[in-house]
């Protein structure tokens, strides 16, 4: 368990220049779980604990914030987070299927991460790319006019 | 920069890029490199020019030739033909389903009836060059307002333009700003709301990304006027690329003294930082969004106290949308009087609007306040695809309404919509055609906004969920009389019951489809019939036996085996067993599967066999 342990510390010690260097903004709360989830990949209570020492304030705050906002997980995820798009616009045009397809292709359902930890379905409200409806998105990229099975095997076959 | 003899305008908002407009854009620069033409064509990688339906586009100036679904297959053609023959080509241009060709934007039927104001620059210059932006007037109104207005009379200006808030209330944007101004303070803030959550809406993002200095500008007007020297952009996470063109664009302003300390001389100073949300739709709210801001739950707080009061860290503060901030530069340079002569009595300017749904051209349009529903969508939309009937069109996201066809010529304005139990909302417009279900619809929005409610008041946590049961239970088949009724009560009490604009709102698309589409519901309930199909507990497969080949593709593809038969006496399937998951209807190469609307016998049989056994138990 030794390397895993000295990555943990460097990643805490990474955390803690992010906090040291933000802590000047006026309530960088958010914007620190922010990064804290890109250098985790995810908020344990640990990390949560953590960051309450670090910028002295109560854990149950932090809980509160991390539970509140869609963004924030406090379960591990893929290293690609794959999120359809369920704003109005897809949904009309069949986003719920789209949902079923990726799920089928998968081997997942909503909300959970492939067993090789590659990818993590999630839903989200809306990206904005409502003229290519159904859309999904993994990282920045954005896939639209997803019509059957192929063209998602296709896309995924992108990402190792 | 050189002057060259042609600008080829590439579209790079997130649309054209999701089409590959990126690939092309590296293409071009390829061929022009290799043809030696580098330095006598300038590439300019532009914000959403509108028609994404149509992407990846481009225009090229002088001549303004508009090409449309470009690949990178197409590029070396364009450089030959165009760029050294001199003759466009004519197979990338628009063509109607009359077979007329339009070679330049502005004969583009989709511009036609458009007025563009805060999207004047968004696929017209780079998003990422300051010096286009003031090449088109930018940063001219800040220095006009700064050097020559003292605040009440920048106040007085926005007064008399009429602009209103473009976030979704309307509420009038100068008395936001003065409010704020004559409340004394030693400090006060400007906050951009840009977290645009309504699903189906892009016009922020688009504005965002596409011209991120007029933002800029927009609030730095507001900031002089109220007497503000630090503003905060709250932009979603989801908007990556609006975030950093936005960040870019406050350091290229700070590095040319535009932003900063004692701007064109003058006393004034402003600060401008980016903030970014977390995936919380409540957090558009904007004591919410404060809330957040401050790094906290985005919880809604009472009003009053308003924030024009006691808004960031309890200090008097303006939240004005994107778009409102986005139409404040061009107020001032062209003034309040031109702005008042577009639009109706009560809504002045124009309205940044997303199309989207079953319609032709679904992209982001601007039209003058008043335009009506069916030259939005038939005119500029283009019309439905397919052939389909139109239905219904959605406007204002969850808060909003439906409106039949019966509500198409109704000018597109706060009052009127709002009278027929819709509203303008952020500028989402979902049009729908003759296969969506309205009791379905209003359950998508009704499952949001449960989904999305913060749970800090009664009315809207369990009011909502109360409301969603019953659609559930209705679009599965359990419905019973006096289902419509209760949720009307329901509706009603969480509209004036409830904390904030998300509940206050939150039951519109429920109401406003039993106001315009009663019967649909009556069906659910009353025949156990979904006419469209679509709620799979009042629909049924069928197999119509005059057509079954008797191939048995059908039953094998089955995930439950509930079709039987052979080649002599065709296939039949068992509805109680049947999960409705559509596999036999893709598969039958004779098409002989069909959905029939409805429950089917057999089905409401066991249902009602069932019901009156638990009734029976609870005796």
């Amino acid at each position: 368990m030794a390397p895993e342990t000295s990555l943990n510390n460097q990643l805490y010690a990474r955390l803690k220049e992010v906090i040291a260097e933000k802590k000047a903004l006026r309530n960088p709360l958010i914007e620190i779980l922010r990064t804290a989830q890109e250098i985790f990949g995810y908020l344990p209570i640990e990390v949560q604990e953590f960051i309450a020492n670090e910028m002295d304030i109560p854990a149950s705050k932090i809980y509160g914030v991390v539970t509140f906002y869609n963004f924030f997980s406090m379960k591990p995820r893929g290293k690609y987070t794959l999120n359809v798009c369920t704003g109005t616009a897809c949904f009309v045009k069949g986003a719920p299927r789209l949902i079923q397809m990726i799920s089928e292709h998968l081997g997942i359902g909503m909300g959970e991460t492939t067993p090789d930890r590659l990818f993590t379905m999630s839903a989200v409200r809306c990206v904005g790319a409502c003229s290519l409806a159904p859309v999904f998105v993994i990282g920045e990229d954005t896939f639209g006019r997803i019509e059957n099975k192929d063209k998602i095997a296709e896309i995924l076959a992108r990402y190792k | 920069m050189s002057l060259k003899r042609i600008d080829l305008l590439i579209c790079c908002g997130s649309g054209c890029i999701s089409a590959g407009s990126l690939k092309i854009k590296e293409r071009f620069h390829e061929v022009l490199q290799e043809k030696n033409l580098a330095n006598e064509i300038n590439i300019i990688e532009t914000g959403c020019m509108g028609p994404c339906d149509y992407g990846p586009v481009m225009v090229v100036y002088p001549e303004g030739t508009f090409y449309k679904a470009v690949s990178p297959e197409d590029v070396e053609e364009i450089v030959n033909e165009h760029f050294i023959k001199g003759r466009p080509v004519a197979r990338l241009m628009l063509q109607d389903d009359e077979d007329r060709t339009f070679s330049t934007k502005k004969e583009v039927p989709f511009y036609q009836k458009q007025v563009k104001v805060a999207l004047a620059n968004c696929g017209y210059i780079d998003p990422e060059s300051m010096d286009e932006y003031i090449a088109t007037g930018g940063y001219e109104a800040l220095g006009t307002v700064l050097t020559t207005m003292n605040q009440q009379e920048t106040i007085d200006l926005v007064k008399r333009s009429g602009l209103r808030g473009r976030g979704g209330g309307g509420f009038p944007t100068h008395i936001k700003w003065q409010m704020v101004h004559d409340n004394a303070s030693d400090e006060k803030y400007v906050i951009c709301n840009g977290d645009e959550g309504d699903p189906g809406a892009f016009m922020d993002r688009s504005l965002l990304e596409g011209d991120p200095h007029r933002i800029l500008e927009g609030m730095m007007i507001a900031a002089y006027a109220i007497g503000a020297n630090a503003g905060f952009l709250y932009i979603r996470a989801e908007y990556p690329l609006a975030i950093k063109r936005i960040k870019l664009a406050i350091t290229q302003a700070k590095e040319a003294g535009l932003m900063g300390d004692n701007i064109f001389g003058t006393k004034f100073c402003f600060d401008a930082e980016v903030r970014t949300g977390a995936g919380a739709f409540v957090c558009g709210e904007e004591t919410a969004l404060i809330h957040s801001i401050e790094g906290s739950r985005g919880n809604p707080t009472p009003k009053p106290p308003y924030p024009s009061s006691q808004g960031l860290w309890g200090k008097p503060t303006i939240v004005n949308n994107v778009e409102t901030f986005g139409n404040v530069p061009t107020i001032y340079l062209k003034g309040a009087e031109w702005f008042a002569s577009m639009g109706t009595e009560t809504s002045k300017g124009t309205k940044v609007f997303a199309l989207t749904g079953d319609i032709k051209n679904t992209g982001l349009v601007e039209v003058p306040m008043g335009i009506t529903l069916r030259e939005l969508i038939f005119d500029v939309g283009g019309g439905m695809t397919g052939g389909h009937k139109f239905k219904a069109v959605q406007l204002g996201g969850p808060s909003g309404g439906c409106l039949t066809a019966e509500h198409l010529d109704v000018p597109v304005d706060y009052e009127s919509l709002k009278e027929r139990g819709a509203m303008m909302g952020s500028g989402g417009v979902i049009v729908m055609n003759d296969k969506n279900c309205m009791v379905n619809i209003a359950k998508y929005f009704m499952d949001f906004c449960v989904d999305e409610s913060c749970g800090k008041c009664s009315p809207c946590r369990i009011g909502l969920k109360q409301m969603l049961d019953i659609l559930e239970r209705i679009t599965s088949g359990h419905g019973k009389d006096g289902d419509i009724e209760e949720l009307q009560r329901l509706g009603e009490a969480v509209s004036k019951l409830s904390l904030c604009g998300l509940g206050q709102s939150a039951p519109n698309p429920v109401l406003s489809t039993i106001r315009y589409f009663r019967e649909e519901y009556e069906a659910h309930i009353r025949d156990k019939s979904c006419a469209t199909k679509v709620c799979l507990d009042l629909m049924h497969f069928d197999i119509d036996k005059e057509h079954c080949i008797g191939c048995s593709l059908c039953a094998r593809k089955c995930p439950v085996t509930c079709i039987t038969g052979n080649r002599e006496e065709k296939y039949t399937i068992h509805q109680l067993d049947c999960v409705k998951c559509g596999n036999c209807q893709d598969v039958c190469p004779v098409k002989a599967v069909s959905r029939i609307p409805g429950m089917h016998m057999e089905v409401a049989a066991k249902r009602e066999a069932d019901n009156k056994l638990t009734n029976h138990y609870d005796d």
